[in-house]
C-alpha cells in the first residue's frame, strides 16, 4: 500500500527528529499545569462542600468542574501547537524540491495527501493518550464520568481532526513553513473567535455565525453531551479542508 | 520510446521552450545539450509528469505524459537536477520507501534496493544519514532512486554534475551499461562526455531545438573539412604557398606567428582527402624538418560552439532588422 509507505516515512521523520517529542512535552507540560490548577481547586471546593453536606449540600460535578475547564484549556494550547505539527507536511517537500520526485512516482495525489494526515493524526492521538493520565488520577479521588468523559475525548478528537485538516491544507498552499502555520492558525482563530462576533451580531446572523464556531460545538463535547450536529459540523469542515488541499496538490499538475 | 511533438511551455510572459520536437528510439541513449537556461530541465520535467505543457504533446513509452500519466510514471526513474533527496533518512530505508512507492513487492524489494545500490556504488553508505553525504554520494543515491524498478525510460538531469573524475567515469560506464534495454535523455554541460555516452544529441537553445541527430553526423554537417596540424622548421611563406598546391586543400591557415623559424599550419582539406601523405613528400623534397603532422578530430564541443555562435549572430541580425523600422519612424 502506497498510503502505508508515506505513513511510515512521515511518522519516522517525526520521530527521528526532535518534532513529536518537544510537541508531546510541551503539550503535556502544559495540560499538566492546568490539571493541577484546575484539580486543586476543585479539591478545595469539594472540602467546603463537604462541609456543607452536613448541612443537606450535594457532591460537586467532575464533569463541569474538572473535565471542562480542562478540555476548554487544552483546546487553546491546540490551537497554538498543531499549526506547527503540520506545517512542514507539504511546504518542506516544495522547499527542498522533494516534491518533483514524490510527484513523479506512480502514486496518487490522494494517496499522498491520506499518508501524511494519518502521519500527522497518529502524533496527535499520542499527545491524547498522554492526557489519559489525568482522568486516571482524578478517578483515585473522585467519581469519574466516564461516559461524559468518553464524550469530551471524541470531541477533542474530531477538533484535532479538523485542525489537521486545515495545517495539511495550509501547508499544500506554500514552501514556506512559518506562512503555513501563520495561515493555519489565522483560518483557525477565524472559527474560534466567531462565536464572539456572534453575540455582538445577533438575530439570524448571530445563530448562523454561532453555528461555525469551534468553540461552541466543542464546548458541547466537554460537557459530556453528544450531538450528531456537532459531530456533522467538525467531520464536514475536516473533509472540506482535505478537499481544498487535495485541489491545491491536484492544480499544479494542470497549470504549472 | 520517447515522442515529443510541438512541445511549448510558458512561465507567464516567459517561453521557456517553444515548439520543441524529437525522438528517441528504444534502447537509445541520447545527450540533451544546451547552454544553461536554455529549457533543458523544462523539457525534462514535462516528460517526468512534473508539469504540465501549455501545448503540444509528449509520449513516453507510448503513453501520454499528460492523459497517461500513471503509466508513463510507472515506466520512468527521474533524476531531478538538484538531486532533491529526504536528507533526514538513512540511505537504504530511502530506497526502500521509493521502491515501496514505484510499487515493487514487499517479497523483492530488499533484493531490488541491494541491486541498485551496487549497480550505483553506493552499498557502503547505506546506514548512513543522506544529510551527512558528499556531493558525489548524494548524487548517485538520487540516481539509485531513479534506477530503482528497473524503469525502461530514464530521465536524467545533470547526472555527473559535482562527482570527481573517477566518480564521473564510473557514472558514465553505468549509464553506458544501460543502453539496450533502457532508453536514457540524459542532459549535461560536459561535452566530451557526450560523445562518450550517448549516440545521438538534441541541442537545444533559447527554449528552441538548433540541431539533432548521431554525433557524427552532426560534426560532418557542421565541419565539412578535416584539419591537420602542421609544424616546419622553414620560412613560413615558402611552406604556405607550397602547401596551397596539394590538390585537395582548401585553406591554410596560420597560427600565432613565431620568431623561432618555425612555422605552425591548421591545413583544411575535403572530408575523406588525407594529405597527411603530400605534405610529408613536399618537407622532404624541400628537406624542411618536419616537426609534427596531426590530425585533429572535431568534437562535439566545437560544433556546439559553432551552433550557438550562428544562432547568436542570426539573433543580432533579427535584432538589427527590426530595429531598421523604428528608425525610419
Amino acid at each position: 500500500m502506497k498510503i502505508w509507505a508515506i505513513y511510515k516515512k512521515e511518522l519516522r521523520l517525526y520521530f527521528t527528529s526532535p518534532v513529536a517529542y518537544i510537541v508531546l512535552t510541551i503539550f503535556l507540560l502544559i495540560a499538566g499545569l492546568f490539571f493541577s490548577a484546575i484539580f486543586q481547586g476543585f479539591a478545595r471546593a469539594s472540602m467546603q462542600m463537604a462541609l456543607q453536606q452536613q448541612m443537606g449540600g450535594r457532591d460537586l460535578n467532575v464533569t463541569d468542574n474538572v473535565i471542562r475547564p480542562l478540555f476548554g484549556n487544552m483546546s487553546v494550547i491546540l490551537l497554538l501547537l498543531m499549526p506547527l505539527v503540520t506545517m512542514r507536511l507539504f511546504a518542506e517537500e516544495r522547499r527542498s524540491g522533494t516534491m518533483e520526485l514524490l510527484l513523479t512516482y506512480p502514486v496518487r495525489d490522494g494517496a499522498v495527501l491520506v499518508g501524511k494526515y494519518l502521519a500527522a493524526f497518529t502524533l496527535y492521538a499520542v499527545m491524547l493518550v498522554g492526557t489519559l493520565a489525568y482522568p486516571a488520577m482524578l478517578a483515585a479521588f473522585a467519581r469519574v464520568e466516564w461516559p461524559s468523559l468518553a464524550a469530551g475525548y471524541i470531541g477533542l478528537v474530531l477538533m484535532g481532526a479538523l485542525f489537521l485538516a486545515v495545517g495539511l491544507f495550509a501547508s499544500s498552499l506554500t514552501e514556506n513553513q512559518i506562512v503555513a502555520a501563520v495561515v493555519t492558525f489565522g483560518i483557525l482563530l477565524v472559527l474560534w473567535i466567531v462565536g464572539w462576533v456572534a453575540d455582538f451580531a445577533g438575530g439570524a446572523a448571530g445563530t448562523a455565525l454561532t453555528h461555525l464556531s469551534i468553540l461552541e460545538h466543542n464546548d458541547a463535547f466537554a460537557k459530556g453531551v453528544l450531538d450528531t450536529k456537532d459531530i456533522i459540523y467538525f467531520v464536514d469542515l475536516t473533509l472540506l479542508a482535505l478537499f481544498l488541499a487535495f485541489r491545491a496538490l491536484e492544480s499544479r499538475r494542470w497549470s504549472g | 520510446m520517447i515522442e515529443v511533438q510541438n512541445l511549448t511551455k510558458h512561465y507567464g510572459s516567459l517561453t521557456a521552450i517553444r515548439d520543441v520536437s524529437f525522438t528517441v528510439a528504444p534502447g537509445e541513449i541520447v545527450g540533451f545539450l544546451g547552454p544553461n537556461g536554455a529549457g533543458k530541465s523544462t523539457t525534462m520535467r514535462i516528460l517526468a509528469c512534473f508539469l504540465p505543457a501549455s501545448s503540444g504533446t509528449a509520449r513516453v513509452a507510448g503513453f501520454d505524459v499528460f492523459r497517461g500519466s500513471m503509466e508513463v510514471r510507472k515506466r520512468i526513474g527521474y533524476l531531478p537536477e538538484n538531486v532533491p533527496l529526504y536528507t533526514d533518512m538513512r540511505v537504504a530505508p530511502y530506497l526502500d520507501f521509493v521502491a515501496e512507492m514505484k510499487g515493487v513487492a514487499r517479497s523483492a524489494r530488499k533484493k531490488v534496493v541491494a541491486d541498485v545500490m551496487d549497480r550505483a556504488l553506493i552499498a557502503d553508505v547505506q546506514s548512513r544519514l543522506i544529510r551527512n553525504l558528499s556531493k558525489g554520494y548524494r548524487q548517485r543515491v538520487g540516481l539509485a532512486q531513479a534506477l530503482v524498478g528497473d524503469p525502461a525510460v530514464l530521465i536524467l538531469d545533470e547526472p555527473t554534475i559535482g562527482l570527481d573524475p573517477a566518480q564521473i567515469a564510473e557514472i558514465r560506464n553505468l549509464i553506458k551499461s544501460l543502453a539496450g534495454d533502457h532508453t536514457v535523455i540524459l542532459s549535461t554541460h560536459i561535452l566530451p562526455e557526450v560523445s562518450m555516452v550517448c549516440g545521438s544529441v538534441v541541442i537545444i537553445n533559447r527554449g528552441a531545438i538548433v540541431a539533432q541527430g548521431p554525433i557524427d553526423r552532426l560534426v560532418e554537417q557542421f565541419f565539412p573539412t578535416s584539419r591537420i596540424e602542421v609544424e616546419v622548421a622553414a620560412p613560413r611563406g615558402a611552406v604556405r604557398d607550397a602547401m596551397k598546391t596539394i590538390p585537395g586543400v582548401v585553406r591554410v591557415e596560420e597560427r600565432a606567428a613565431s620568431h623561432d623559424g618555425i612555422g605552425r599550419f591548421v591545413v583544411e582539406s575535403a572530408r575523406g582527402h588525407d594529405v597527411r601523405g603530400e605534405i610529408f613528400q613536399m618537407a622532404a623534397q624541400q628537406k624542411w624538418a618536419l616537426l609534427e603532422l596531426r590530425r585533429v578530430g572535431m568534437t562535439l564541443e566545437e560544433v556546439f560552439i559553432r551552433i550557438l555562435a550562428g544562432e547568436e549572430r542570426e539573433a543580432a541580425a533579427t535584432t538589427a532588422a527590426d530595429a531598421v523600422p523604428e528608425e525610419a519612424s
